[in-house]
């Protein structure tokens, strides 16, 4: 099987620049340099139908389409790897830049390449110290070698690259919180339109894409766009990095094929559930994803299957409940992140995500009301979609709403019981 | 006024970025890094640098979780407190920190050792729990090994 996002990762360490070289590294960068013009490197990626690894799954190519090309294009235009991983439960992107930091440089410079882009950034989040030391030192051999800097290859194009290491805050993932990070603000989220691709940092053209997506570029240059949906298992095109935590037999992350059955990246990877614990539900990609059940096991882990099953394939790695974990703890856990993370701006989500997460409190600290579900039901609503200034509080109320739905009866206990039945 | 040495750090970093603004956050990190915290006389320091009124930039620093307005401990520990640290366990872990070894979060304990800071999901959900202390990542953990892990740190 085919694993371009994770092939050249092993126990030693990544390899070097040398050693990438050799797995065939770097041959998309000269192709692309050589033979093809930047629209045409859009294009690929379009044919081959990427879509954002970021959570979102917009498709890639699609997203560069936007940003103003030609000489009377504002300059410079800016590409941003979005590094900052602090969705709970995702572990992905951390493993690629530790395992194989030359493939998201090379990426990179493609997707910069494709949108004439001036300077590329590395958004790392600031506790990824490892990551960080990795990337880094792969872009100064990338310099050296001459990928990076004034003349790439003789080709012309210029690019520089440098890594911004974060100071915290879940917001900064937010793409446009990202850009006033960057730009040494607090992180708060901007007003779309104008879209970061027409007016992004320093009011400039700016692309913003995850570590993941912008690791399937090299490939999908250097073999082909029809290669590249031959890999997946459904409509949906690629590899994607599924992870599994929660008391899972072996907790990991896995490059499979994009629409791989959530049952058997459950059982042939994870190992099934540990023995004495049995499956309840999942979290499919992240915190603010909507739970899914044992009926929804046989779906593939693509978007559109996802979607359709009321949730969202976000980050891809699951979360997982068992039957020895409360549920209504486990939203009252997330609930308190979101809350923490608000970043402040708007009232519903700043004031609202304490209330829901005090509710919550009450219900598994004993001092619950039946009302409080009908409650946290109109608060789903009310923090729900459109009510927001990003889209940080409808996330938290992914988990929320598909736990009331899916294990009510369980809230319904803890209101009655005046205690959380798993303590 | 900065040191020289944070003087040449930030000037290695105003080459990355179009305005000097932008180094807010640099600059403070980079005092951080060698004063441990941030006083408000390295926060005023730090915006001279940059040519920004303080309290500007204290509005940055006030927004940043790993910026540390502060004294804190030699060494720093952030406890997972994500999701999957949760199913595995960590609220077990921070009742130990507590009762044997004195670290309640936010605070710092009595010796000055360690600060305890709980901290959005780290991103190793598959060695859950896990904490980091300083730039080290520390994964499995339970109240045996927390004590193991702690014991590294002068
Ligand atoms: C609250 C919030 C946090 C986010 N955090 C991240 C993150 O840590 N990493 C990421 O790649 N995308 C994150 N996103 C999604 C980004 O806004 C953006 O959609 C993504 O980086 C685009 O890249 P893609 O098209 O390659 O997926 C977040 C979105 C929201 C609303
Ligand atoms: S929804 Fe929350 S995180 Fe988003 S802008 Fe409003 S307060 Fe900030």
């Amino acid at each position: 099987m085919d694993r371009p996002l994770t092939g050249n990762i092993g126990p030693d360490g990544p390899l070097d620049l040398a050693g990438y070289e050799r797995a065939g590294g770097y041959q998309a960068l000269r192709k692309a340099l050589r033979d093809l013009a930047p629209a045409d490197v859009t294009k690929m990626v379009s044919d081959s139908g990427l879509r954002g690894r970021g959570g979102a799954g917009f498709p890639t190519g699609q997203k560069w389409s936007f940003v103003p090309m030609g000489a009377a294009a504002p300059r410079p235009k800016y590409l941003v790897a979005n590094a900052d991983e602090m969705e709970p439960g995702t572990f992905k992107d951390r493993l690629l830049m530790e395992g194989d930091p030359h493939l998201l440089v090379e990426g990179m410079i493609l997707a910069a390449y494709a949108v004439q882009a001036d300077v590329a950034y590395v958004f790392m989040r600031g506790e990824y110290h490892l990551p960080a030391r990795r990337v880094r030192q792969a872009i100064g051999e990338a310099y050296a070698r001459g990928y990076l800097g004034p003349d790439i290859l003789g080709s012309g194009y210029r690019l520089e690259m440098h890594v911004h290491t974060s100071a915290g805050r879940y917001l900064c993932g937010e793409e446009t919180a990202l850009l006033n990070a960057l730009e040494g603000k607090r992180a708060i989220p901007r007003a779309k339109p104008p879209f970061p691709q027409a007016a992004g940092l320093w009011g400039k053209p700016t692309v913003v894409n995850n570590v993941e997506t912008l690791c399937n570029v090299p490939h999908i240059v250097a073999r082909g766009p029809a290669w590249y949906r031959g890999l997946g298992r459904t409509r949906d095109a690629g590899t994607k990095i599924y992870g599994a935590s929660g008391k899972v037999r072996r907790p990991g992350a896995w490059e499979l094929p994009m629409g791989t059955p959530i049952r058997e990246i459950l059982e042939e990877h994870a190992g099934g559930m540990r023995p004495g614990h049995a499956f309840r539900g999942l979290l499919p990609g992240g915190a603010s994803t909507d739970f899914l059940v044992a009926e929804h096991l046989d779906l593939p882990m693509d978007f559109d299957s996802i979607a359709h099953a009321g949730s969202r394939l976000g980050t891809g790695t699951m979360i997982v409940l068992d039957d020895r974990t409360c549920p209504v703890g486990m939203v009252r856990n997330l609930e308190w992140f979101f809350a923490r993370e608000s970043c402040g701006w708007c009232t519903p989500c700043r004031d609202g995500l304490p209330w829901v997460a005090y509710v919550l409190d009450d219900l598994e600290d004993g001092r619950g009301r039946p009302e409080d579900l009908a409650l946290l039901a109109e608060q789903a609503r009310l923090l729900g979609p459109g009510h927001t200034y990003c889209a940080h509080a409808p996330g938290a109320m992914e988990p929320l709403q598909s736990a009331l739905k899916y294990f009510g009866d369980d809230f319904a206990r803890h209101a009655h019981e005046h205690r959380c039945p798993w303590r | 006024m900065l040191s020289a040495d944070e003087k040449r750090e930030l000037d290695a970093e105003a080459a990355h970025y179009r305005d000097r603004r932008a180094l807010g956050i640099e600059a403070l990190k980079i005092v951080q890094r060698h004063r441990g915290w941030i006083s408000d006389a390295a926060l005023g320091d730090a915006a001279a640098a940059i040519g920004l009124p303080p309290a500007e930039l204290e509005g940055v620093a006030s927004f940043y979780n790993l910026l540390f307005r502060r004294p804190v401990g030699r060494h720093v520990v952030l406890a997972c407190d994500g999701v999957s640290c949760w199913i595995a366990g960590c609220e077990r872990l921070l009742q130990a920190a507590a009762e044997r070894h004195g670290l309640r979060p936010g605070e710092t304990d009595a010796d000055g050792r360690f600060t305890l800071l709980p901290v959005a999901c780290l991103g190793a959900c598959d060695r859950a729990p896990v904490a980091l202390v300083d730039e080290d990542l520390h994964g499995n953990l339970d109240p045996e090994r927390l004590a193991e892990v702690l014991a590294r740190y002068g």
